[in-house]
């Protein structure tokens, strides 16, 4: 089962930071190991999925996009979460074993602000102190998220270096965390990160990709044939491929986002344009010039703008388990509408990078699993500019 | 032995401490890199020159600010090895690289030590490779007769802490602060307490660096280890583009 014992999934994966760091990289290793295994951890943490998230979520079967085309599409309804998206999953998770490690502050990046939600929901109903770093590009464009954090009672750090988004955003935490490494826990949201926060994350959210297979089994009597889901990090999608690994039969496809087009440079798909590389304690793909310096991205989805990608996502590229595509913004913005006009589900700019894959699939008569991780409300904004 | 622990071997006869000194390459271009080498080989025993990378977590607002800018002119891993090239034919100091892996892994590792042997590069240190991950790039350092500087933090235990200085082929890079560089006010309570375990569990040079701004500093600290490395203080001066010399004339008055 990866990853190995030094966080590798294949050549991918690993630990590089700071010396500084290590010992609350153990730390967090050695405290998450006993967790996992953990009874009464275990208990707790599903309690909170339940009564306080609102698990499980439906999947949904989705009728007029069904029809539409000519497959048996099903939504898995991670917007319908307590705080809007799938991030609360690994939150609870994480802070209940913040709590355990006993940090007394909890400190968080966020790009498109659902994490940040996230992170200052649980420490609101924890009672732990909180401060999010989030770029001020991403303050500007999702300005309702922003508001939430504070209302919730955490300190938002607006990061003004480089370009000013998700990848700025975690430069800025780990310095925290490099200098607050005694107290602090530093809650990392997405499947990336020095091990073991790949592991950690995708182990939280792997609630999403059980809960579907025992769903669609229910229904069908059997297993899906593709499960599609945005990739940015790619939490939600390593949570919803993850129990499927040894299904061989269930084809993974990991959407990102294309930005501009591939072609113009402005995206963020670090898996068809990137190179093996080292961001953020990790090494896996990552957009890079020649130099082996970190490229600027660009997304319409705040939650997608970021240059590397979680390292198990590199491994099952390189192995060829997933398929990694991508949808532009303009396409991504037709998926906003026709989930829609034709659910009547709004849903994030992330997810809808998923529902705008399903015109290119081309698949007839299959069963399709779309992730949908997050709802719209926070980008209304964003849509109605463009 | 590589040459730089043949210097700090030879500083420590004559009870001398070593100061290196830390520069960004290519800030604020490669000129001035250049010239305020050559400027100050008589202050300094070691130069370390940055290699700047586009997202440096272990960096304070200073050295971000200068890795930025030097970025900016399209500063690059080759025109730093011209730079080391340029400067060996007027000294011998030793020089060593610092920088984060990715540029140094981009370029290729094994490239990278070849073409660091060729223009005259004495060692290398990368701040976000713990010891877990440094197999392969210790074992090309050995074959080119490189030294590998590594780094421990006040957060490192006893145990691993003597592991990693044992694999030093230059000296230790004591950091010396819980946190990222940039000078500071006061050095760490914690810091000579640790330097003295440090000095029990190894003979490598241990050489302090992270925060070391003033010569107070040097004072308090000069007893528990063999050397300084001022970074971002000197940066600093750079910036206001006031003199690097005198600033070093006056840590070495206190070495």
């Amino acid at each position: 089962m990866l990853p190995d014992k030094n966080g590798y999934y294949g050549r991918f994966g690993g630990r590089f930071v700071p010396e500084t760091l290590m010992s609350a990289i153990f730390e967090l290793e050695n405290f998450y190991k006993k967790v996992k295994s953990d009874k009464n951890f275990k208990r707790e943490l599903s309690g909170y999925l339940k009564n306080y998230a609102g698990r499980p979520t439906p999947l949904y079967f989705a009728k007029n996009l069904s029809k539409k085309f000519s497959s048996k599409i099903y939504l898995k309804r991670e917007d319908l979460c307590h705080t809007g998206s799938h991030k609360i999953n690994n939150a609870l998770g994480q802070v209940l074993l913040a709590k355990k490690m006993g940090k007394t502050r909890i400190i968080a990046e966020t790009g498109a602000g659902q994490h940040g939600v996230a992170v200052a929901t649980v420490c609101a109903l924890f009672g732990i102190k909180c401060d999010v770093y989030m770029g001020d590009e991403d303050i500007k464009r999702q300005a309702l998220n922003v508001f939430r954090m504070k209302l919730l009672g955490a300190n938002v750090i607006p990061v003004h270096s480089g370009s000013r988004t998700l990848k700025d955003a975690i430069n800025e935490a780990l310095r925290d965390w490099v200098t607050n490494v005694k107290t602090t826990y530093y809650l990392l949201g997405s499947c990336v990160g020095p091990h073991p926060y790949p592991v950690i994350v995708r182990d939280f959210q792997s609630v999403i990709g059980s809960e579907s297979k025992k769903q669609v089994f229910e229904v069908e009597k059997k297993l899906p044939d593709y499960l599609v889901a945005c990739v940015g990090g790619g939490s939600n999608s390593i949570g919803l491929f993850h129990p499927f690994y040894n299904d061989k039969s269930v084809k993974f496809i990991g959407v990102e986002a294309g930005g501009l087009g591939l072609a113009t440079g402005k995206h963020s798909a670090s898996l068809e344009k990137g190179r093996t590389g080292i961001l953020h304690g990790t090494k896996s793909f990552i957009l890079q010039d020649k130099n082996g310096q970190i490229l600027p991205t660009h997304s319409v989805s705040a939650g997608l703008d970021y240059p590397g990608v979680g390292p198990e996502h590199s491994f099952y590229k390189r192995t060829g388990r997933a398929k990694y595509v991508s949808v532009t913004d303009c396409e991504a913005l037709d998926g906003f509408r026709l989930l829609s006009e034709s659910e009547g589900i709004i849903p994030a700019l992330e997810s809808a990078h998923a529902i705008a894959y399903l015109t290119k699939l081309k698949a007839k008569n299959k069963i399709v699993i779309v992730c949908l991780s997050g709802r719209g409300d926070k980008d209304i904004d964003v849509v109605s500019k463009k | 032995m590589t040459k730089i622990e043949n210097l700090l071997k030879k500083l420590k006869r004559q009870n001398k401490k070593a100061l290196a000194v830390f520069l960004t390459a290519g800030y604020p271009d490669i000129k001035t890199t250049e010239k305020i080498i050559l400027g100050i080989v008589k202050y300094a025993d070691i130069i370390e020159l940055g290699i700047p990378f586009s997202d440096p977590v272990a960096d304070g607002p200073t050295i971000q600010y200068s890795s930025q800018k030097a970025l900016k002119k399209n500063i690059n891993l080759k025109k730093i090895f011209s730079i080391v090239k340029n400067i060996r034919k007027k000294t011998d100091i030793p020089v060593v690289l610092m920088g984060y892996l990715n540029p140094i892994y981009n370029f290729g590792l094994e490239k990278f030590f070849r073409t660091a042997v060729k223009t005259g590069v004495d060692g290398v240190i990368i701040p976000d490779l713990p010891c877990e991950e440094t197999a392969e790039i210790k074992k090309l350092a050995r074959k080119h007769n490189i030294a590998f500087i590594p780094l421990v933090s006040l957060t490192t235990d006893k145990t691993r802490a003597k592991k990693i200085a044992e694999s030093s082929t230059g000296f230790v890079y004591v950091t010396a602060v819980t946190g990222i560089t940039g000078a500071r006010k006061d050095v760490s309570d914690d810091l000579i307490p640790y330097l003295t375990m440090m000095r029990k569990k190894t003979k490598k040079p241990l050489l302090v660096g992270f925060g070391i701004s003033k010569p107070e500093h040097i004072k308090k600290l000069k007893n528990y280890c063999d050397g300084f490395i001022v970074g971002s203080a000197v940066i600093e001066l750079i910036r206001q583009k006031k003199s690097v010399v005198d600033f070093l004339k006056l840590l070495t008055f206190n070495l």
